[in-house]
C-alpha cells in the first residue's frame, strides 16, 4: 500500500496563513493504514491547528471529514459534496492521487496535501513500514527471490552487490539497513537457485511505463 | 588491436609523438599489463575548481614512477574537476590515464559519449565503477542515476569496442579500449560479492583494481578464489595511504568499502606527534613490498588520497623507486 | 486567568488511580479543587484526541494515571498510554503548549500521598502561567 507520513505542522501551518475555515479530509484506506491521515489523524491534526489558531487569536474554522478512499472519484463527490460548499480551502490527509482527485473535482477550491507521500510498502511491525516496490513497469521478482533490488537496493542494481556494502551485510548508505543483494544471495541460496543471481541482466528499461502513466483495460 | 580503428591512426605512433613532443612517453598500459612482472598505478585526483596547477604537478610528478594513472570520478560523490579532464591533462604531459567512470552521474547516452570523446583524445583505459551513493558526498540533495550498473558498464564498453552503440547503432569511428573493474576483497559477507566479480570477469576484463586491502591473508584467500575463477586477468591490489589513527578509524566508518583492522589503528596511534603520515607510508611500503615478494597478486594501486606528493616515498619504502615504466 | 477558571484532568484507572483517588478522599487529604477525575478502565483506554480535546475545551494541565510498570492489568496498557502521552506532548509542543502540562503517572492502590503530590504539582505548573 501507499505509506505517507504527516508534514510538520509549521509546514501545514504556513501552507493555511490566510485562511480562516477548512475542510481536513481524511482517507480511509492507505493513509489510515500507516497512521498517517485516517479519521483518527484528522481528528488530532484539527486539534492541534484550533489550539494553535486560537492560541494566535484568530482560531480556525474546521470542518472534518473522512472518505473511505480518496483516490475514487465517486466516493469522494459523495462525501464532500455538500461539505465543500461553506469552506474556503481543502487540506488533504490522503496521499498524493487521493489530493490531486479532490483538487480535480473541486476545481474552484485550493487543496493542500498534509501529508508526504513516501513509498509503496508494508508493515515491517507494528507502526513501521518499510519501501517494497519501486513501481517500475517491468516486474522481475521472479529472478530476484522475491526481493526486489530496483528499490530495496539504495542503487537500484540489478548486478549487484555494490563494492560499499559494510560488514555484516550492511547498505553502503545506512548501517541500519540490510544490503538487498546480500538479502537476494540468502534467499536464493535457500531456494538452491543462485543459479540466477550468477545470471547478467541487461540494463533497465526505464521505457517500460511512459511517464506520466497510464494504463487502460482490454475490456474497459 | 581492433581492426576497426587501425584505419584511423594511419600512423599511431606518430599522432602520439605529435601530441606529446618533447615529453618522455609511456607505453601504453595494455602493454604493460602484458609484459610487465609487477604493475603500478597510482590516482591523480581532481580538485574541487577550474585551477589545475595542483593536478599538473601531481602528474608530472607521478606519470613517469607508475604504469598509469587513474583519474577519479567525483569520488566519494564529492563535486570535482572531472575525470575525463584530468585524463587529457595526463594525455598532455605524456602520461598513460585510466579515465574512471562511474554510474551515480550519468545515464547510458552520456556515458557513451564521454567515452568516444575520451577515444578520440587517445585515452584508451578506462575503468568501469558502479559509484559511491549520493548520501556519502557534498550534494546529498542531487538525484543519483545508477542507469547502468558496473558489470553493464563492462558490456557497454565492449558493445563500442566492437563497433556499435548500446541501441545496436554503428559507430562513425571505432574505439578499443582497454577495460578495468574494481573488486572488494574484504567484504564481508564474500560470497555475494564473489558473484559479482564472476560477472565482471565474464563480461571480460583487462585488470582489476581492488578496493584498499591490508590484510595480506585476505588478500591471499581473495586471489585464490580469484586465481580459479580466471587465471589471466591482472589483479592490481588497492592500497590507501593512511595518515594517522583518527584518519583510519574516519575511513573505516564513512568511507564505503574500505576497512582498516585495528592492529593498524593502534600502530598508527602510537606513532610519535607529527609523524602519523610517515608510519602511514612505511606501512604502504611495507604491504607492497610484501605482496610483490611473495607474488600474491600482479601489481599494487596506490591511492594516496589528497596526498599524491608522498606517492614517491611510498614506492620507496616498498623498493620500487628506480623502476621503469 | 484565575484559579477557579484553570482547570485539571486526571485520567484515572480503575484498578489503581481511581481508587487511590478515592482513598484520598478518605483520608480527607487536600488537593486543589478544579481538577476534574475521569474514570477509565485502563490508562491504555485514553487516547491522543481525548488530551488534545480537552485542552481545546480550556483544560490546562493533564494527568494520565494508571498502574505501576508491569502491574497492568491487561498487560500493556499503561506502557500504550506512556507512549501516547510523550506523542502528545510533541503534538502540543508544535502548537506551543510545552513544560509538561500533559504527565503520565504511575500509582500503586495504595500511593494517596503520591496522588496528591501529582495534582499539587500540575496545579502549580498552570498557576505559574
Amino acid at each position: 500500500m501507499i505509506i505517507a507520513e504527516r508534514k510538520p505542522l509549521e509546514e501545514i501551518k504556513n501552507m493555511l496563513a490566510g485562511y480562516k475555515k477548512i475542510l481536513v479530509v481524511g482517507c480511509g484506506t492507505c493513509t489510515t493504514i500507516c497512521w498517517a491521515g485516517g479519521e483518527k489523524e484528522v481528528g488530532v491534526l484539527s486539534s492541534q491547528l484550533k489550539l494553535a489558531s486560537s492560541g494566535e487569536g484568530n482560531e480556525l474554522s474546521i470542518v472534518e471529514a473522512t472518505v473511505e478512499r480518496q483516490c475514487e472519484k465517486e466516493m469522494v463527490i459523495e462525501e464532500l459534496r455538500d461539505k465543500v460548499e461553506e469552506v474556503e480551502a481543502i487540506l488533504s490527509m490522503g496521499c498524493g492521487v487521493g489530493a490531486q482527485t479532490i483538487a480535480e473535482i473541486f476545481e474552484e477550491k485550493p487543496v493542500f496535501p498534509a501529508v508526504n507521500t513516501t513509498f509503496m510498502g508494508m508493515p515491517e511491525k507494528e507502526g513501521a513500514w518499510v519501501e517494497m516496490c519501486g513501481a517500475c513497469g517491468d516486474c522481475f521478482l521472479d529472478r530476484m527471490g522475491g526481493i526486489c533490488p530496483v528499490v530495496r537496493c539504495a542503487k537500484g542494481l540489478l548486478n549487484g552487490p555494490c563494492g560499499g556494502t559494510r560488514k555484516g551485510g550492511k547498505c553502503e548508505i545506512d548501517p541500519e539497513k540490510e544490503c538487498a543483494w546480500v538479502l537476494i544471495y540468502q534467499r536464493l541460496e535457500k531456494q538452491d537457485r543462485l543459479d540466477l543471481m550468477r545470471k547478467y541482466y541487461e540494463p533497465k528499461n526505464y521505457g517500460a511505463v511512459q511517464r506520466p502513466g497510464r494504463v487502460e483495460a482490454a475490456t474497459a | 588491436m581492433n581492426p576497426k580503428t587501425m584505419g584511423q591512426y594511419k600512423d599511431r605512433e606518430g599522432l602520439r609523438q605529435q601530441q606529446h613532443r618533447g615529453c618522455k612517453m609511456a607505453i601504453h598500459f595494455r602493454e604493460a599489463l602484458k609484459t610487465k612482472d609487477f604493475i603500478v598505478t597510482a590516482e591523480a585526483g581532481p580538485v574541487k575548481g577550474a585551477n589545475t596547477e595542483k593536478m599538473q604537478e601531481h602528474i608530472e610528478l607521478l606519470k613517469d614512477r607508475v604504469d598509469a594513472l587513474n583519474v577519479t570520478d567525483n569520488q566519494s560523490s564529492v563535486m570535482r574537476y572531472p575525470s575525463l579532464g584530468t585524463c587529457l591533462l595526463v594525455k598532455e604531459h605524456g602520461g598513460e590515464p585510466i579515465f574512471q567512470v562511474t554510474c551515480r552521474d550519468r545515464n547510458r547516452l552520456a556515458i557513451q559519449a564521454d567515452l568516444l570523446f575520451a577515444y578520440s583524445r587517445g585515452i584508451n583505459n578506462v575503468l568501469c565503477l558502479t559509484g559511491d551513493s549520493i548520501d556519502v558526498g557534498d550534494h546529498r540533495e542531487a538525484k543519483p542515476v545508477f542507469d547502468l550498473d558496473s558489470v553493464q558498464l563492462i558490456h557497454l564498453v565492449h558493445t563500442l569496442n566492437s563497433g556499435k552503440d548500446m541501441a545496436g547503432n554503428e559507430l562513425d569511428g571505432g574505439v578499443d579500449f582497454c577495460i578495468g573493474a574494481s573488486a572488494t576483497p574484504s567484504a564481508d559477507p564474500l560470497e555475494p560479492q564473489l558473484v559479482k566479480f564472476q560477472k565482471k570477469l565474464d563480461a571480460g576484463v583487462d585488470f582489476i583494481q581492488t578496493q584498499a586491502i591490508y590484510d595480506l591473508e585476505e588478500l591471499k584467500r581473495f586471489m585464490e578464489h580469484a586465481r580459479k575463477m580466471d587465471g589471466r586477468v591482472k589483479i592490481l591490489a588497492g592500497i590507501v595511504l593512511l595518515v594517522g589513527a583518527k584518519m583510519a578509524a574516519f575511513m573505516n566508518e564513512k568511507v564505503p568499502g574500505i576497512f582498516v583492522p585495528q592492529h593498524l589503528i593502534d600502530e598508527l596511534a602510537q606513532a610519535p606527534k607529527g609523524k602519523g603520515l610517515s608510519k602511514g607510508i612505511e606501512i604502504a611500503g611495507r604491504l607492497i613490498r610484501q605482496i610483490r615478494e611473495e607474488k600474491i597478486c600482479d601489481g599494487v594501486h596506490i591511492m594516496a588520497i589528497g596526498r599524491e606528493e608522498r606517492v614517491p616515498e611510498i614506492l620507496e619504502a616498498a623498493g620500487l623507486e628506480g623502476r621503469e615504466t | 486567568m484565575s484559579r477557579e477558571d484553570n482547570k485539571i484532568v486526571a485520567f484515572c484507572c480503575q484498578h489503581s488511580a481511581y481508587q487511590v483517588a478515592n482513598k484520598a478522599g478518605r483520608m480527607r487529604l487536600h488537593y486543589p479543587d478544579n481538577v476534574r477525575i475521569i474514570r477509565v478502565p485502563c490508562a491504555g483506554r485514553v487516547d491522543v484526541q481525548h488530551i488534545l480535546k480537552a485542552f481545546e475545551k480550556g483544560v490546562v494541565g493533564v494527568l494520565v494515571m494508571g498502574c505501576q510498570e508491569g502491574a497492568c492489568q491487561h498487560l500493556t496498557g499503561n506502557t500504550r498510554a506512556k507512549k501516547r502521552v510523550k506523542y502528545t506532548e510533541d503534538l502540543l509542543k508544535e502548537v506551543g503548549i510545552d513544560g509538561g502540562r500533559v504527565k503520565m503517572v504511575n500509582l500503586a492502590p495504595d500511593m494517596a500521598q503520591r496522588f496528591v503530590g501529582e495534582i499539587k504539582e500540575m496545579a502549580e505548573k498552570i498557576e505559574g502561567r
